[in-house]
């Protein structure tokens, strides 16, 4: 197309993110992902595939994780938390500077959700990683005031915690960012089709400096994550996903300690109810409650 | 050695693709029902307003061409007190030729021309003077411009004048009490007499929406001109404190919509005042295409009020062609 066609055409034209550098990180990690245990990451083991939705095309290799990887993922965390949550001042500056590191490589955090998920770069630049951020400045500040603004509460220990396709990174910001402020240590199982920038995010507690064991992310299916949820040593379970795999976790934990959370559900029914309220803008509004994120955001 | 001299009205003759005419929008009887029951979802508005710059990004060779669209679509004015001859001259050669030759023919593109002059009526003459040979309409704005408040008789036989000195367009100001007292029979009735004194000239109906209140009163006022026949509807004269806005923009294209939906005649838009940057028009034009469709980033359906406007875009083809930006002065505007 020349200009002086596209002049008559008044065509948008493609306008694409570069990958470059969501593809040299993948590079540079080996293409192949062992889980993030204890500080570091482990050796790749059994593995299968993780595609960019869009085009089919591979882009890394990611570990199953076996119940002996949960056992030291979960080991990992339990030596960890008790000086985690020692130190209120500690943790605010450790989320503070993870908080600074995700929005430092908000792009790569962008264009790698995006590969990896399949939703439009729109929203995972403008809205999810965003999001995240904040999450992390915010609860960075609530660690910092823990003692005075909620005396008498104490860490629970070890979370659980798995996390669903939709919103990767801004799920693992929601479940891991208030866990850590509190003086939690945490196990989390991101969703086998969009675990990329939760093994990124693993680089970045590197980088910043998060005490070894604070974090651990285990990858694979469905048994890895009942391995995790039903751990002896998780004291608390957080959950997002279907109501049928909620119902298999609250089962499997009724009658234990364990403390949970979950998230369950799938789509409900957007009606309009406004009486005289203009028909653009409720139909805008509609929209957006249906299609945002390619049909995927779960409404309670 | 022989070099072609071109012309500058032999590049000028292809300014213009052959273009069908619409019919021109008749108007209609006044529909008070229809007035009435007009609304603006205001939060709704400045909401979908707030995400249209981020909403599309047109890049490289694309970004070159809606740029080089805009610059067809922009009603090149001065609208000063101290205008001079000598100035409005400046302006029209710029029209004529408003990118540097040689980088338009980087692009492989000929002959573009802005979409119009507009000046005060004295400047008409100057100006039809200063672009003979093109196909460039002088537009004249009028009717005690921008008060609208001279004596309603002169402000009608104002409009004569400028269509008698050979203005192919006028932009008239709406009387902005009757829309801030609802007194929309005589909104229309100046409308219609307004109209009808522009005989062939179009008019375009500058609501001035910066001091409307609300955007339910610039969606009314909106419809209001178009059924007492405007052929544009136009937010400001620029000399409002606000001019035009993106929601505001939204609310009268959304008017067009439903006029055209309703009557089948289609209306057009100029947004006026504070569109500087090139960015900016990239924003406006992607609005229009998503709004009302491609037929509307044509210059006998949309127009961009502007004078800094196409300096930036000149930087920015400058940029696309050379890889380095220069400084505004180079594109001094006459």
């Amino acid at each position: 197309m020349t200009v002086k066609d596209i002049f008559d055409t008044m065509d948008y034209g493609p306008a694409p993110e570069s990958a470059a550098e969501a593809l040299a990180w993948l590079v540079d990690m080996g293409d192949r992902f062992g889980h993030f245990i204890d500080g570091k990451f482990t050796a790749p083991g059994e593995t299968f595939a993780s595609k960019n939705p869009a085009t089919g095309e591979v882009l890394a290799h990611i570990s199953q994780a076996t119940q002996a990887d949960v056992d030291a993922a979960v080991r990992a965390a339990r030596k960890a938390q008790a000086k985690w949550a020692k130190d209120a001042h500690a943790r605010a500056r450790a989320l503070y500077a993870i908080a600074r590191l995700l929005q430092k490589h908000s792009r790569l955090f962008a264009v790698l959700e995006t590969l990896d998920n399949g939703k439009p770069i729109r929203e995972s630049r403008d809205i999810d990683i965003p999001l995240a951020q904040r999450h992390f400045y915010y609860h960075a500040g609530m660690a910092q005031l823990m003692d005075a603004e909620l005396p008498g509460r104490e860490a629970l220990g070890v979370c659980g915690q798995i996390i669903p396709w939709n919103f990767p990174l801004l799920m693992l910001a929601w479940k891991v960012a208030p866990a850590l402020a509190m003086g939690n240590t945490v196990v989390l199982k991101p969703a086998e089709y969009t675990s990329l920038t939760a093994l990124l995010f693993a680089d970045i507690c590197r980088q910043a400096g998060l005490p070894k064991g604070v974090v651990n992310i285990v990858t694979g299916f469905g048994d890895t994550g009942a391995a995790v949820m039903g751990h002896p040593i998780a004291a608390k379970v957080a959950f997002t996903g279907s109501t049928e795999v909620g119902k298999v976790i609250m089962r499997s934990i009724a009658g234990t300690e364990k403390k949970m959370t979950m998230e369950l559900g799938g789509k409900a029914a957007t009606r309009s109810e406004f009486g005289d309220f203009a028909a653009d803008g409720t139909h805008n509004f509609v929209t957006i409650g249906c299609k945002t994120n390619n049909y995927t955001a779960t409404t309670e | 050695m022989e070099t072609k001299a071109i012309s500058p009205s032999a590049v000028t003759t292809t300014a213009h693709l052959p273009q069908l005419h619409l019919p021109r929008n008749e108007g209609m009887e006044l529909d008070l029902d229809w007035v009435a029951s007009v609304q603006a979802n205001t939060s709704a508005i400045e909401r979908r307003a707030a995400t249209l710059p981020g909403r599309r990004s047109v890049k490289k060779e694309y970004q070159a061409a809606w740029l080089l669209k805009a610059i067809s679509l922009i009603d090149l004015t001065t609208l000063s007190g101290d205008d001079t001859e000598g100035r409005v001259n400046r302006l029209c050669a710029k029209a004529r030729q408003p990118v540097a030759p040689a980088l338009l023919s980087k692009l492989g593109m000929s002959g573009l021309t802005v979409g119009a002059v507009c000046v005060y009526h004295d400047m008409v003459p100057a100006a039809l003077r200063a672009l003979e040979g093109t196909n460039i309409p002088v537009a004249a704005v009028s009717t005690g411009f921008p008060a609208g408040l001279s004596p309603y008789h002169l402000r009608i036989q104002e409009i004569r004048e400028s269509v008698a000195a050979g203005a192919k367009e006028i932009d008239i100001v709406i009387s902005r009490r009757h829309v801030l007292t609802q007194n929309w029979q005589a909104l229309y009735d100046e409308m219609r007499e307004m109209r009808e004194a522009c005989g062939d000239a179009h008019v375009k109906a500058i609501l001035a929406t910066g001091e409307l209140g609300t955007l339910r009163n610039v969606a009314r006022a909106s419809l209001i001109c178009m059924m007492a026949g405007a052929d544009f509807i136009k937010t400001s004269t620029g000399k409002e404190p606000i001019n035009a806005t993106l929601p505001v923009s939204l609310t009268m294209i959304r008017a067009i919509r439903d006029y055209e939906t309703r009557t089948g005649f289609k209306i057009g838009y100029k947004p006026a005042g504070g569109i500087s940057k090139a960015k900016d028009s990239l924003v406006y034009l992607s609005m229009m295409k998503d709004e009302l469709g491609n037929r509307w980033l044509q210059p006998d359906l949309f127009r961009f009020g502007a004078s800094s406007l196409l300096g930036d875009i000149e930087r920015q083809l400058e940029h696309y062609v050379t890889g380095a930006y220069s400084a505004q002065w180079r594109h001094a505007m006459g």
